[in-house]
């Protein structure tokens, strides 16, 4: 009886599980067929398409300007989670490892700036911009996101380097080793953790950002990819329908990749943040 | 005289006299460089007319004036400008005041050395010093810049625009924009324009930072523990399965989302009306466009209190469960009084960021609704409207920069009293020295 009612119970729990991968997975599964079926329209009346076809994926390439895009995305996002780690990198190693004065006004700073909601400043930027006439440049754009990576991740990463206990770096500095080569031959090492989730949250945000990327970049040759679906979608009105289901399954593949692969890192870096504040 | 006070006067007379006094020749210099650089500047470029014009905001608007017989078109002030440079006028003062300050306190340093018979440092020593000592001052120096000038002066800029009339129709060139004070703020409140759109949208965004924290939070909890059942097989599948929405760029997400609620032709409606349901008009109506953010922001959101509940679950000892089965408790009862307590424990802190996080929750709305459908008593809002969307529009949509900034500032304000309550909490915001 007892059994029994356990097997019952482990059968409802995989026909939930079931249940909910379906619902977890049919967006994708669904504009990954719409992004193979033939036609443009939103409508379909069954789930797997009776033909495929991969005219979409051509179109996107022939008809707009998507490699373009893609490039303009991956300097733009490459650039700036160079300069925003390597900016954050300084930030919160300094804060967590230095007594200094003004440390707690820096600490107290940074908190207050991260309260505010992010486009407060990006519309200032873009005010700012617009009046100097300085619209339509990437480096606008690497700059404030480099910028913005310090403000929204120096507390996961200056709790990370809070566990580093000090020991190993007096040590190395009883050994005669310098600041800086504690910082390159010590730190960085340790922190990899730490600075693949950062990194990875930095190239994510800055990959993605539709919202500012759309007020600075006013050319469609300066376009960044997720500005470029967006307008497809707004502009347009879904009457291609499928071809922005090409451009999003493109677009969606590599970064979906990324965090699977790095889903380890990511779990560190989410349970960390979340605990450290 | 004591040496102390000479060199102190010295330095507040001008910079680096007291430096030269202590007899720290290249530290003198530099800081006399630097303080008639400045002086040099600020009279060449006109210092006081930048502070004058961020006060006034200008007094000359660009437009047509009658030169004798003639009307031509004269450039006047651009209070954007005026305001902009007023600001990094006011900025480099201020750096160049916190310079000041330091050179004092030096000579004074120096100068009680003196007296106590040490002798004063020579440049090379205190460059070494300050690869010592301040060595977080040399790396801080650059992240301080950028975020000075990309994040602050924005952010104070943005500020200021609360306390201006700079709202459509009165846009520069053609305008000039004047300081109001509170006017702003108090019309918000009170101008029922302003006021009825203000609370209604004020309303929802409470709700539903209310609604999406709770619904993902529980629901995360609930498939964790569903996945961590001791019988389950494959959890690693599973959990890799429930991961995917996380994985997959929100902004890439929720613009199928929409299109997968739309009515007509979306599947959503497709597999109702295949069960046999009439379809619903998810996004058009007032109060299913709001169910369905939830029920999208679920999906969204639920995977990462999913992974951090996983992670608690895991530290949970067995021998608890154990005891519990012992003292014949059901599996409803073990999970009452032994993993809701525990993961509420170690979650708590995040609960409240996370509400806080959904009050600025902009993607989903922007993308999924864009805040419509329309509601004809708001002022440029609609019935799913945060407050944070709310601002985009009317900065970007309608030129009313004060209001937006406004609204920001009460955001700021939200969130602020929000963030004390937890970060304080937090053991990387206390003083943690246990880095011994």
């Amino acid at each position: 009886m007892n059994s029994r009612s356990a097997r019952v119970k482990l059968g409802i729990s995989y026909m939930l599980l079931i249940i909910l991968s379906c619902v977890s997975l049919f967006p994708a599964l669904w504009i990954i067929m719409s992004s193979l079926k033939e036609g443009n329209s939103l409508y379909s009346d069954t789930l797997f398409p009776r033909s495929f076809t991969l005219e979409h994926y051509r179109d996107l390439f022939e008809k707009t300007k998507y490699p373009l895009w893609f490039l303009n995305t991956l300097k733009v996002a490459v650039l700036s989670t160079l300069f925003g780690t390597f900016l954050l990198l300084l930030t919160s190693y300094a804060i967590s490892r230095f007594r200094f004065a003004g440390r707690k006004f820096a600490l107290n700073t940074l908190l207050v700036l991260q309260m505010f909601p992010g486009f407060m400043a990006m519309i200032a930027i873009y005010v700012l911009l617009n009046t100097m006439g300085l619209l339509n440049s990437h480096w606008a754009l690497i700059l404030v996101y480099s910028s913005g990576a310090i403000i929204s991740n120096v507390f996961v990463a200056k709790g990370f380097f809070d566990t580093i206990p000090k020991s190993l770096e007096d040590a190395a500095r009883i050994d005669g080793a310098s600041h800086l080569k504690v910082f390159f031959s010590i730190i960085i090492p340790l922190a990899k953790p730490m600075l693949t989730y950062a990194s990875l949250m930095i190239f994510n945000g800055a990959f993605l950002d539709f919202i500012f990327a759309d007020l600075v970049l006013r050319t469609e040759d300066q376009r960044t990819l997720a500005v470029g679906l967006y307008r497809m979608v707004s502009q347009r009105n879904s009457t291609e329908f499928t071809m922005f289901a090409a451009g999003a399954v493109l677009v969606a593949v590599p970064i979906t990749m990324l965090f699977l692969l790095l889903q380890r890192n990511l779990v560190e870096g989410l349970t960390a943040g979340a605990s450290k504040g | 005289m004591q040496r102390k006070t000479i060199s102190t006067t010295l330095s507040v007379l001008f910079m680096g006299l007291g430096q030269l006094y202590n007899r720290q020749w290249m530290k003198g210099i530099l800081f006399l460089a630097t303080g008639l650089a400045a002086i040099y500047l600020s009279s060449v470029i006109g210092l006081s007319t930048y502070l004058k014009g961020l006060i006034t905001l200008g007094e000359q608007p660009s437009g047509l004036v009658k030169v004798g017989k003639i009307t031509k078109m004269v450039e006047g002030d651009h209070s954007i400008f005026l305001m902009i440079k007023g600001l990094m006028a006011a900025l480099s003062l201020f750096l160049v005041g916190v310079i000041y300050v330091l050179n004092i306190r030096d000579a004074y340093k120096v100068g009680k050395e003196r007296d106590a018979g040490v002798a004063p440092n020579n440049f090379r020593q205190s460059l070494q010093l300050i690869n010592q000592k301040n060595f977080a001052y040399l790396v801080l120096a650059l992240p301080a810049v950028t975020v000075l000038f990309l994040t602050i002066l924005p952010l104070i800029f943005s500020i200021l625009l609360a306390f201006t009339n700079y709202a459509d129709p009165i846009l520069p060139p053609a305008n000039l924009i004047d300081w109001v004070g509170f006017s702003n703020f108090v019309k918000l409140v009170s101008l029922k324009v302003w006021s009825n759109t203000f609370f209604g949208v004020l309303l929802w965004t409470v709700i539903w930072a209310i609604l999406a924290t709770v619904t993902t939070y529980i629901g995360g909890i609930l498939i964790a523990v569903l996945i961590q059942q001791p019988r389950i097989r494959f959890k690693m599948f599973w959990r890799t399965i429930m991961i995917i929405p996380f994985a997959i760029p929100s902004m890439i997400s929720l613009l199928v989302m929409r299109n997968m609620f739309n009515n007509k032709f979306g599947p959503v409606n497709e597999i109702m009306r295949w069960i046999g349901f009439d379809g619903i008009p998810w996004l058009t109506d007032p109060i299913w466009a709001r169910v369905t953010l939830v029920l999208v922001n679920m999906w969204i959101g639920i995977p990462v209190t999913m992974i951090l509940a996983i992670g608690v679950l895991t530290t949970i000892p067995r021998d608890l469960y154990e005891a519990a089965d012992v003292d014949g408790a059901n599996s409803f009862q073990k999970f009452r009084s032994i993993t809701m307590p525990m993961v509420l424990f170690s979650t708590a802190p995040i609960l409240i960021m996370q509400f806080a996080g959904n009050i600025n929750n902009f993607n989903v709305v922007y993308l999924m609704t864009d805040g419509n459908p329309v509601n004809s008593n708001y002022q440029y809002a609609g019935h799913t409207d945060l407050l944070v969307t709310w601002l985009y529009k009317l900065a970007l949509n309608q030129s009313q920069y004060s209001f937006a900034s406004v609204i920001g500032i009460i955001i700021f304000l939200i969130i602020a009293t929000l963030s004390i309550i937890s970060y304080r909490r937090t053991r990387s915001y206390k003083e943690e020295d246990m880095i011994a």
